[in-house]
């Protein structure tokens, strides 16, 4: 459905950021983490509002800690922006909606 | 540009002072708006400094401890409760020279009787050249964030402080070693957070050292420690530094405005919470240099939170005559 956000997993990591027909947002958090969970409203409210512009996903890395590092995430909040499978940008750190969407600006 | 209802106070900043002043503004039924930050991974972020932290031990009435974020959402839900609003945003401009007070968040403007400043203290970076470049990539301003990802590698916290002490006992979690370096001889740090330290076999302390050099291409390999007293300088093989050397007050939005002292604290009158300007309140660390913490950024909120109300009360009962 538009503006769903995706929970990505071992089974479909690698399908969802190269099948999809937008650039992909992935949003590494844990549970364990504040600015993670301040930034949640934040990335589905874009996930809504840029739907069918943007695929919106998240990975939780207490679960897929193997993906993170794949990435060579250190950090969390990191959000790295896919487009047809390869990474095109990384954003280390909480930021708030307008930053965010000005980050996102030059892929949409 | 919009303009939003007026109101009767508005808060900036929601950290225990701010969320304080929330609860007992709107218990008095000003119905506060509280302009509460937005997400960082900084202590600049709703919440405040007791976001990055773990286990808060020395706040009343939680014999077991707390976490930080936990009693956050707890004072803010309990703010809420009462009436209290809340946007998630930054101010991004003030104008206290007229009546009312003036707030924006970029174009919004929203007018006030009473302003409480509660903003808080931003964390102090080290300011050597690659730092910025390498926060997320080895740098770390979030153990608590961060921490998990450096499992089975050694690595260095910067700090003498409660903050630093807290963040190298919650890293030995993950770490096999965990190094203090501290400029000093002996910590800044409580008694029993220093015995924490030092019972821990995880945790080794360099004492009369600095950070003098971040080394890495695409991820920090290695720092340069220099000894404060002789100017030795040695390079460490380090994949994770965590910065925890202190605060300033989070005041460049009232530069001009308020006083403040040189190091940018908000100057307030002895005993109360009254600023320079009337009608304007500060509490918490903003203003506070000496004590700085969670409790007494709460009874600084609560002493705004009574300022104002008789404020406004006062200024109600003078313009009724």
């Amino acid at each position: 459905m538009a503006g769903n956000v995706v929970t990505l997993t071992t089974d479909n990591f690698d399908e969802t950021i190269k099948a999809a027909t937008t650039p992909v947002l992935v949003d590494f958090w844990a549970e364990w983490c504040g600015p993670c969970k301040h930034i949640d409203p934040v990335i589905r409210q874009i996930a809504v509002e840029k739907a069918g512009a943007l695929t919106v996903a998240k990975l939780n890395v207490d679960d897929y800690v193997d993906i993170a590092l794949r990435f060579n995430v250190m950090s969390i909040p990191t959000m790295i922006v896919f487009k047809n499978g390869k990474e095109v940008d990384r954003l280390v750190g909480a930021r708030g909606k307008s930053a965010l969407l000005g980050d996102l600006g030059k892929h949409l | 540009m919009t303009t939003h209802p007026h109101r009767k106070v508005i808060i900036i900043g929601s950290g225990p002072a701010g969320l304080t002043a929330a609860v007992y503004t709107a218990r008095a039924s000003l119905a506060p708006l509280v302009i509460e930050g937005e997400p960082s991974s900084t202590s600049d972020q709703p919440g405040g400094q007791l976001m990055l932290t773990t286990e808060v031990e020395n706040f009343p009435g939680f014999p077991e401890g707390v976490q930080g974020p936990e009693l956050m959402q707890r004072m803010r839900d309990q703010a809420a409760r009462f009436g209290a609003e809340f946007l998630t945003e930054k101010a991004t401009k003030v104008d206290f020279s007229s009546r009312p007070h003036r707030v924006w968040v970029r174009d919004d403007e929203y007018t006030t009787d009473a302003v409480i400043v509660s903003t808080g203290a931003l964390s102090l970076m080290l300011g050597l050249a690659d730092e910025t470049r390498l926060i997320g990539h080895g740098v770390s301003t979030c153990a608590t964030c961060d921490g998990f990802f450096f499992r089975g590698q050694e690595i260095v916290v910067v700090g003498g402080g409660d903050s630093a002490i807290e963040e190298a006992s919650f890293l030995t979690k993950f770490a096999t070693k965990v190094t203090i370096i501290h400029r000093r001889d002996k910590f800044r740090a409580s008694k029993i957070m220093q015995q924490r330290a030092f019972d821990n076999p995880k945790i080794a302390v360099r004492w009369n050292s600095q950070v003098t050099r971040l080394v890495g291409a695409n991820k920090l390999e290695s720092i340069e420690v220099t000894d404060t007293q002789t100017g030795a300088k040695e390079t460490l093989a380090v994949g994770g530094l965590f910065v925890a050397i202190g605060h300033k007050p989070n005041t460049d939005l009232f530069k001009g405005v308020l006083d403040m002292e040189d190091t940018g604290y908000l100057v307030t009158q002895p005993g109360s919470s009254r600023t320079n300007v009337e009608g304007v309140f500060a509490c918490g660390d903003v203003q506070d240099h000496t004590y700085r913490q969670a409790i007494t950024a709460a009874g600084s909120g609560c002493m705004a939170a009574i300022d104002a109300e008789r404020w406004l009360e006062h200024r109600h009962a003078t313009a009724a005559k």
